[in-house]
């Protein structure tokens, strides 16, 4: 009887234990934490000011078309799509971006774009339409330049672009191929114009910058089933089995926004600060040494049609991210900007040249912290077990459609 | 009682005295070592380094955004209390502890008059402790302070 009594008595404390076996409770401030990672805390799309087109419904419609148009290209065979592919997140899985030929960069994901101050991985772009008008005249990626860009315009969507931005202007002997960034002879026409001609020229180009602008406006971030998750915790519900987060993924969020220090400075709803930092990411094999955010901050200063030139607000005093740039310091120099980890599982490779091959390649990264290339590194090492990094993994997948 | 019985008994016991100690040891582990939100320690108004000026900070808005430039009014006074107008005030800081500067350059942008000077261009774009540093200029010469802040 006694012995019935202590096998039963065992039983129950064990079923007790194992309903409790499972994560502790998030105190107020890791809930608050968690909340403010999900998209319920996004703020709304921000203006941009220098895009009087950006969110007419019919600039994003030719917006759309002109992202996805090949003759946008010196071959006509690359478009905006052709790297930033449509059914994968708007990047391509490649360690480097193809376009005419290789890239030195990661293609970036588009989700959420229009929310970053600064766009490429060094930042040297500080709104969509200048980000989106850089690739048409790199010779690595479109390989095109700006006057047979306007005259493809005047040719084949005269009638669309005239209702948006108003007349076209006369392009009339202005050269087929012409701009100050392309080949000799290009460059040689460029300067053979006239400033009326290149002025309406740079007009058509900067439109066209504007209208692909006004589309990227909508490829806002989805909800996940972490963002499910957060919002069960906010409001104090259990969330539903399926959104619920098993004990491995709450552990590795617990890591994320605890030991990790992941949130240091994948922080805010698009877990990003938006800013560039160093952290001992080797460079790529057979490229050149990056100077990283150091350049970028010349580069972006330096562009005909950043927030403060005329094609922008034109006055420095209405730009403040250029106004309060931080334009030296050693912290610069091979600093990457923070990418959004939305999506992340499904886009391997990592790194601003894909350096790092999957996602435990890049905590295992973060947690040995090796030393910087040249200079010093943010990242501080990490004593993170194999279950641990496993769960950060396991974590990081619920960032991805269900 | 048999011996068989004494014994599970026993391991009864000891399982349940080893499992509730896990238990309770899981409950009461601290959890996420959570950035002091308080800032109780960290005072919003200095004497400078050498004693020339009393320098209060206070965020424009009652709070302080994290990711947003945004901008703080600095207010100078003489170790007596007088404002102190017309001085030129540098800005600086940084994370000591992640060994980078600010992600800015935040600049004065305005005199208010009466001491008051508006900082903008501040930009905390990670949680943790923050340094803001000014270097002051004014009549009674140059002088430097340096506040803490969490966010």
């Amino acid at each position: 009887m006694l012995l019935r009594a202590a096998v039963w008595l065992g039983l129950f404390w064990a079923i007790g234990l194992l309903a409790g076996c499972g994560p502790a409770p998030f105190n107020e401030k890791e809930r608050a934490t968690i909340v403010s990672l999900s998209l319920s805390a996004l703020k709304p799309l921000p203006p941009d000011p220098t895009n009087a087109y950006a969110d007419q419904p019919g600039a994003a419609a030719l917006g759309a078309t002109l992202f996805f148009d090949t003759r946008l290209s010196r071959d006509g065979n690359v478009s905006c799509g052709t790297c930033h592919k449509i059914d994968r997140h708007f990047q391509d899985d490649l360690p480097l971006g193809v376009g005419v030929s290789t890239n030195n960069r990661r293609t970036m994901p588009l989700a959420g774009v229009a929310w970053s101050p600064f766009l490429f991985w060094d930042g040297r772009r500080d709104s969509l339409w200048a980000q989106a008008l850089t690739p048409l005249e790199d010779a690595r990626e479109h390989a095109g330049n700006r006057a047979a860009y306007a005259h493809f315009i005047a040719g084949h969507f005269r009638e669309r672009y005239e209702r948006i931005f108003g007349p076209l202007p006369d392009l009339d002997g202005v050269p087929d191929n012409a701009g100050p960034l392309g080949t000799r002879e290009q460059q040689a026409a460029w300067a053979s114009l006239g400033d009326a001609q290149r002025d309406g020229v740079d007009q058509v180009f900067v439109n066209l910058g504007k209208a692909i602008a006004a589309f990227e406006r909508s490829l806002t971030p989805q909800p996940t089933r972490f963002d499910r998750f957060a919002g069960a915790l906010a409001k104090g519900e259990n969330p539903r089995s399926a959104d619920a987060l098993s004990d491995e993924e709450v552990q590795g969020l617990r890591l994320f926004i605890g030991k990790a220090n992941c949130i240091t400075c994948h922080n805010g709803p698009r877990f990003t600060d938006d800013h560039f930092h160093k952290t001992g990411v080797p460079d790529a094999a057979g490229l050149p040494a990056e100077s990283g955010r150091a350049d970028g901050v010349s580069k972006v200063l330096a562009d005909p049609f950043n927030c403060a030139g005329r094609f922008g607000s034109g006055r420095l005093e209405n730009c403040p991210e250029l106004l309060f740039i931080k334009k030296d310091g050693p912290e610069l120099l091979r600093a990457f900007k923070t990418p959004s980890l939305r999506g992340v599982a499904d886009r391997p490779p990592y790194m601003h040249a894909g350096q790092i091959p999957d996602l435990a390649a890049v905590v295992d990264h973060y947690a040995r912290a090796p030393k910087a290339p040249a200079g010093h590194s943010e990242a501080e090492p990490l004593t993170l077990s194999e279950r641990e990094k496993a769960a950060l993994v396991a974590f990081l997948r619920t960032l991805s459609d269900p | 009682m048999s011996a068989s019985l004494r014994f599970l008994l026993a391991l009864l016991v000891l399982v349940v005295l080893v499992s509730g100690g896990f238990y309770v040891s899981d409950r009461l582990r601290p959890t996420a070592a959570a950035p002091a939100q308080a800032q109780a320690g960290l005072p919003r108004t200095k004497p400078t380094v050498a004693g020339l000026y009393q320098v209060s900070i206070e965020p424009e808005n009652a709070t302080v955004p994290q990711g947003e430039l945004h901008a703080w009014v600095l207010t100078l006074r003489t170790p007596d209390g007088k404002a102190v107008d017309g001085a030129e005030i540098a800005v600086d800081g940084g994370m000591p502890a992640h060994n980078h500067g600010l992600p800015t350059s935040p600049k004065v942008t305005a005199a208010l008059g009466e001491g008051r000077y508006r900082i903008d261009g501040v930009r905390f774009n990670m949680g943790g402790r923050w340094e803001l540093r000014f270097a002051i200029s004014g009549a009674a010469g140059t002088d430097a302070v340096a506040f803490d802040l969490d966010v």
